[in-house]
């Protein structure tokens, strides 16, 4: 298949997520659009590294097919902790003021 | 599939749905890396993604009771400058895009790249200091969101 079909879908999948965090006021839905940022990026990793396997570096490398894909890995592995702290920060936020719409807090102290 | 999933997600107005709109774009691009013989990556993206991290947010969203009557009243002109601006950095990035004129075709279904045996040789043999640096990363974050978490029940006892 042709890159230039991945690269356009990961790249409208990074703009819903853009699209979603600038319009939509909810603190945990925002937090889902950037995961889903996060995941375009992680497939045109992917198809980029499937895309550059034909070439001849990376024929001279045993382990090249599989060093993009350990970067993708680790990607996933920050991201997890990432949502682990940021949902406390949003259940924290949500116990202080009994809301998690964002506008909410543009202020930083009363 | 993805697309259509992903702007469902943004629209639904309950966060429940949206939830589970983003849990179809994960097993849609899970079905994107086994087309692209990543099975490793797929299996992953489904057990960590769709599995661990959507059932926190639902969690989450369970906890704090939300349903459509509590989603805020929204300002329509400023979702319009946002859905403009969004378009915006879309059509920039195309333009940009349509200045390289690569014609490099991705192989499909081949290479044993993605494998478990070759990615786990990798890992440990190429990549063992980030691998134990993530899993400091995961000891300070699992620290961290407890502490987080925690804050509100010391201030109560004080």
């Amino acid at each position: 298949m042709d890159i230039k079909a991945y690269i356009a879908l990961s790249v409208a999948l990074f703009t819903i997520g853009v699209i979603g965090v600038l319009i939509r006021r909810n603190a945990i839905i925002i937090f889902m659009c950037v995961e889903l940022m996060l995941n375009a990026v992680n497939l045109l990793l992917v198809a980029f590294s499937k895309m550059h396997a034909l070439s001849n570096v990376a024929k001279a490398s045993a382990t090249f097919a599989s060093d993009a894909q350990i970067f993708v890995f680790f990607i996933m592995v920050v991201a997890a902790a990432e949502v682990s702290v940021g949902l406390a920060i949003i259940v924290m936020m949500y116990r202080n003021v009994h809301t998690i719409d964002v506008n909410f807090l543009n202020r930083l102290k009363n | 599939m993805a697309l259509g999933s992903a702007i469902m997600m943004i629209t639904s107005k309950s966060p429940v749905h949206s939830v589970l709109w983003l849990i179809i774009v994960f097993f849609a691009i899970s079905g994107h890396y086994i087309l692209l013989n990543a099975q490793f990556l797929a299996i992953v993206n489904i057990i960590v993604y769709a599995g661990a991290i959507m059932v926190l947010f639902l969690f989450v969203v369970m906890l704090m009771n939300l349903n459509a009557e509590t989603e805020p009243i929204k300002n329509y002109r400023l979702q319009l400058v946002g859905v403009v601006s969004g378009c915006s950095l879309l059509l920039i990035i195309i333009m940009a895009l349509n200045r390289l004129d690569v014609e490099n075709v991705v192989e499909m279904k081949v290479g044993d790249g993605g494998l478990i045996k070759v990615l786990g040789m990798t890992l440990f043999k190429n990549y063992v200091l980030p691998f134990e640096i993530s899993s400091v990363l995961f000891l300070s974050a699992m620290i961290g969101a407890v502490v987080i978490g925690k804050k509100d029940m010391i201030a109560d006892k004080k």
